[in-house]
């Protein structure tokens, strides 16, 4: 079973929906022991950090989420609540990935909204020719580039747009929404 | 690079398409999920439906419709037409909406903008404006661009990035079924007056008009209906013609 985090974000439909469409039943909980026992686990969301973050403690899901041993998989903000402190809120996140969520200066529009190509470092996430793909962003927020980048986006500056380590995966753009390669990357996550 | 967009819209009334598709051999060319479906198979980089409809029936079948939209579509979409309050906003986006589009009710109630953009994030709020040059400024129209606001355009898209939108839809109603090319020196305007995307609408009648709008604006999309409805310009040649004009798209 894949269990789809649910917290107070946005566009966990989509990402139910694409996984439906893939073939693979999910079910949308923020019960602990399903998420602890769910073979897969995606943390997906479009929002504010420091109030998904608030929901999550209330839950306990902040350490639930952190000890987590099967692949996870973070989307959008849910790939910046595992980054150890967001700007957005001045929020104390996960923690998983060793670096800061800033905000972007407005040097180009903000958010950067829209398809954009990636720098692929070396993920599994990528198989199948993904390496030249373009997928779909939407945030006002990034996290540098870092030692768990596994992709890096540049618009006004490097960014990660995703990032790996141990067990956990995270995505800056929209998997759910970001055509056929974002399906294939979503069935590389659920055939690892 | 960041791509631009390419935006088919579809009006939709009583869950079905308004003016359907001519050149699909579909049997049902008012099918909106379908449409949607080939569109997304076939460049689109999202797309945007409006709906039309009058009557509360006609609003609950545009809930059930974004959520068959949602299971089928693999890209961002937006809805947009008669969202009045934050739970209307609510269905839609809960039903798999990505972002939904404000426009009369907007400038009725700037306070909407707001309120969406706290519930679900800026991404989430498009402002639709529509806009027309009276003499020398182009101001602010309503109620399907029949009524005057006496706003300037400027001032209101200024003002609605303020309250929280995440993106602007501008559509010039002196443009609009014309065929004759986007109002380039006032969207372009906008976009240079505010820090969130710009998508145009309004006038599109070749490809030539589409190369006009990235070369010379600023804007982050351009949004059309007929010339792709009636396929006088498909998007994937669309997409080949710019891509030799440096312009990136995917």
């Amino acid at each position: 079973m894949i269990a789809i985090i649910k917290y107070n974000a946005g566009n966990i439909t989509s990402v139910q929906n694409a996984l439906e469409r893939l073939g693979y039943s999910s079910i949308v909980t923020d019960e602990p022991k399903l998420i602890q026992q769910a073979e897969k686990v995606i943390f997906p969301g479009v929002g504010e950090a420091s109030t998904a973050m608030q929901y999550l403690k209330e839950k306990g899901l902040d350490e639930v989420i952190k000890n987590l041993k099967q692949p996870v998989l973070g989307i959008c903000l849910g790939q910046q609540l595992l980054c150890t402190f967001s700007e957005e809120g001045n929020t104390e996140c996960l923690g998983i990935f060793d670096v800061r969520v800033k905000k972007f200066e407005p040097r180009l529009k903000v958010p950067h909204m829209g398809w954009n190509t990636l720098e692929v470092q070396n993920s599994e996430l990528y198989n199948g020719n993904l390496n030249d793909e373009n997928f779909y962003f939407v945030h006002s927020y990034y996290a540098d580039v870092c030692t768990d980048t596994s992709a890096v986006c540049d618009y006004i500056l490097p960014f990660s747009a995703s990032m790996q380590k141990d067990n956990f995966y995270a995505t800056q753009f929209h998997p759910e929404k970001s055509s056929l390669a974002g399906e294939q990357l979503l069935l590389n996550f659920l055939q690892l | 690079m960041l791509k631009k967009r390419i935006i088919p819209c579809l009006d939709i009334k009583d869950g079905r398409v308004v003016k359907g598709v001519q050149f699909l051999a579909l049997k049902d060319a008012g099918n909106p999920v379908a449409l949607a479906s080939f569109y997304s198979k076939n460049g689109a980089d999202e797309l945007v439906f409006l709906d039309i409809s009058a009557t509360l029936e006609g609003r609950k079948t545009l809930v059930d419709l974004v959520t068959r939209l949602s299971k089928e579509i693999n890209i961002p979409f937006t809805v947009g037409g008669g969202i009045q309050s934050v739970e209307d906003a609510q269905l839609l986006l809960q039903s798999g909406a990505d972002k939904v589009s404000l426009n009369s009710a907007a400038v009725a109630n700037p306070k909407l903008i707001t309120q969406i953009a706290e519930a679900f994030g800026s991404q989430s709020v498009v402002v639709a404006i529509d806009i027309k040059k009276v003499e020398n400024d182009w101001y602010v129209f309503i109620k399907g661009g029949t009524e005057s606001t006496g706003i300037l355009a400027i001032d209101w898209a200024q003002k609605a990035e303020a309250l929280g939108a995440g993106e602007l839809l501008i559509t010039s109603m002196n443009n609009d079924g014309a065929k004759d090319g986007f109002a380039l020196e006032i969207t372009n305007a906008i976009s240079q007056a505010v820090s969130i995307p710009v998508i145009a609408s309004g006038g599109a009648g070749s490809a030539n008009d589409f190369i006009d709008l990235f070369t010379k604006t600023e804007v982050s999309a351009g949004l059309a209906a007929s010339i792709f409805h009636f396929n006088e310009v498909s998007i994937p040649d669309l997409k080949t013609l710019l891509k030799t004009r440096n312009i990136p798209v995917r």
